[in-house]
């Protein structure tokens, strides 16, 4: 009914396919848990190395069952509800966070068998199936959709808690991911002109080869501009003006405490997991080996496994970049952010989008590749001279007749 | 029966956010309704295998318009219950009884009609088939884009035209007047 899997075309209540649907849907939510919980630990190891401390060393080898030590002093703390507060939203917001952060796991590819050009098809009990919960043909709409829900954890959280601090903290956060969901959704637009299909396993499987993965095949820019707008979608540093300690007391959960506290935090973890996933599908070909000019890396001595631990490496890779930045960046003003991101970042993709799009244009009606590439270098160049202009313009009206707000 | 189980639940997200709207006192509660709303009719969009439809519905007025109306009544702080009693405008309210009862009896004219109606074939419309045969996965969402894009390309390109217009009226309306404007409108 929903074309999300081909199993559930015919479905009966505890056919094998509904068992292996079920086994599914509990892999995805455990394996969601299981990884944010490593990714805490992760994060603050790694931190405390670059910062020459140890970090967390006591609970479990390593310090491994930190998190978990961590997650039970929260359950069994007071759950306090402010008397300003408004309640039934204060109680609802943090499962508007959390619910969105777990439902973007399901679109994404975690495996499958994707060498020689396969669809990622694998035989599970006899029946075909994706390694993947759900393959909608609106694929990567709906993580926008997801990021877009997001939005209102934060900014209710901060509103219903009755306290200011809390408020301008989730003004801010929503301010800041409203702005840069545009250049989000222009950056992923680049990779659906590429990919020409909007499912996550199509666009997995267009990436075939190292030359066509497509943060080669969309020329690195929609890449760097994703990046960017992803970790201001994600409230990380060095976009993190949501929970500046310093100026904002703690941020839009402030006044949370115990487990709806816990339930920001889980969401803000899994939420960075669920990007870098995001990112490695859409630029990294998530699951597929790594294949150009003769080295293959398929990792086949893995056997049905080979895609999810070359997709799990991928992600490492973006999960280790954000703990880097985390470490390494300093906190950017706000007027910084929000110029970053409106007066660059939107205008950069939008115009790498429709050099894009004029290429594709050109290839397939057999134009003049170069001539194809002078004219949009020139048109890019007289729009982005009236944009700087504009802006020139506005700041000289601004600094003679003072600000308007 | 799954479709009819379906059609239930998200029916009563639709009546139960739009009664939310209109009974709820604070306006930050009337927006979350609005929500449950456009949430119920996402899911009927999915249902009819309008999946394209449904992503649009929660990104663009979920995740853009009501954030916008909620942003502004928190920005603006008029979070607090309205007086019912003054009526700024005093023919609003037959008005608006009038032009409920005449959507209601269209609504039951159109039901009425379409009883009358040949029964549509379920999963028809718009499926494309795919070359090889059998159904292109993401076809709906092509037949979409090369219609929009095509014969409706002129509404489409006005659409935009009339949301530029709407954002470059609002900078103006907001700008502060110049001071010298604003002694010739004094004078």
């Amino acid at each position: 009914m929903l074309a999300l899997d081909q199993l559930l075309d015919h479905i009966k209540l505890w056919s094998t396919e509904f068992l292996i649907v079920l086994i599914k849907v509990l892999v995805v939510f455990v394996v969601g848990l299981v990884g944010t919980m490593l990714m805490v630990w992760f994060e603050r190891k790694v931190i405390s190395y670059m910062q020459n401390r140890i970090g967390p060393d006591k609970a479990g080898p390593k310090g491994l069952l930190q998190t978990l030590a961590d997650g039970i002093k929260l359950f069994f703390k007071e759950d306090l509800i402010p008397d300003r507060s408004d309640r039934f939203v204060f109680i609802l917001a943090p499962y508007l966070a959390f619910v969105p952060a777990f439902l973007v796991w399901s679109v994404i590819p975690l495996g499958g068998d994707f060498s020689n050009g396969k669809d990622g098809t694998v035989i599970i009990l006899g029946h075909a199936t994706k390694l993947q919960l759900a393959d909608p043909p609106i694929g990567v709409l709906l993580l926008l959709a997801l990021s877009s829900i997001a939005i209102y954890g934060i900014m209710l959280a901060g509103w219903s808690s009755g306290s200011k601090y809390p408020l301008l903290g989730s003004v801010r956060a929503s301010a800041q991911m409203v702005s840069y969901e545009a250049a989000l959704g222009l950056a992923l637009a680049t990779v659906i002109l590429v990919a020409g299909t909007l499912s996550t396993n199509g666009i997995v499987v267009a990436q075939s080869s190292l030359s066509r993965w497509h943060v080669i095949a969309t020329g690195v820019v929609p890449f760097v501009i994703f990046l960017i707008a992803a970790t201001a979608e994600l409230n990380r540093p060095p976009f993190d003006l949501v929970e500046a300690e310093q100026e904002l007391v703690g941020g839009f959960n402030t006044e949370y405490s115990s487990i709806r506290f816990a339930l920001f935090y889980l969401a803000e973890f899994m939420n960075t997991i669920t990007m870098s996933g995001v990112i490695v599908t859409l630029f990294f070909g998530g699951p597929q080996p790594i294949r150009f000019s003769g080295v293959n890396i398929t990792l086949g001595f893995l056997g049905p496994f080979a895609g999810t631990v070359l997709f799990l490496l991928k992600v490492l890779v973006f999960l280790y970049m954000y703990v880097w930045f985390r470490a390494t960046l300093p906190r950017m003003r706000y007027d910084q952010l929000m110029n970053l991101g409106w007066k660059l970042l939107i205008p950069l993709a939008l115009g790498w989008f429709m050099l894009l799009a004029a290429f594709r244009v050109g290839q397939d009606n057999n134009w003049n590749r170069a001539l194809v590439g002078v004219i949009c270098l020139v048109v890019l160049g007289a729009a982005a001279w009236l944009l700087s202009y504009a802006t020139k313009v506005s700041a000289r009206n601004r600094d003679r007749e003072g600000a308007m707000f | 029966m799954m479709e009819l189980f379906v059609f239930v639940v998200a029916a009563a997200m639709v009546l139960g956010g739009a009664v939310g709207v209109i009974v709820r006192n604070h306006p930050v509660h009337a927006a979350l309704s609005l929500i449950l709303t456009l949430f119920g009719v996402a899911v009927l969009f999915v249902a009819q295998q309008a999946n394209f439809l449904a992503a649009v519905q929660v990104i663009v007025y979920a995740g853009a318009i009501v954030v916008l109306f909620l942003f502004v009544i928190m920005l603006l702080g008029v979070d607090r219950a309205e007086n019912l009693r003054v009526e700024p405008f005093k023919v609003q309210r037959p008005i608006a009884a009038a032009v409920g009862v005449g959507v209601f009896g269209l609504v039951v004219a159109a039901v009425v009609v379409s009883r009358e109606a040949r029964t549509a074939v379920t999963g028809t419309g718009l499926e494309v088939p795919a070359p090889g045969g059998g159904q292109l996965h993401d076809g709906n969402i092509k037949a979409l884009a090369r219609d929009l894009f095509s014969s409706h390309v002129l509404a489409f390109e006005l659409t935009s035209v009339l949301l530029v217009i709407a954002v470059v009226g609002t900078v103006m309306l907001a700008r502060k007047p110049r001071k010298g404007e604003m002694q010739e409108s004094e004078a």
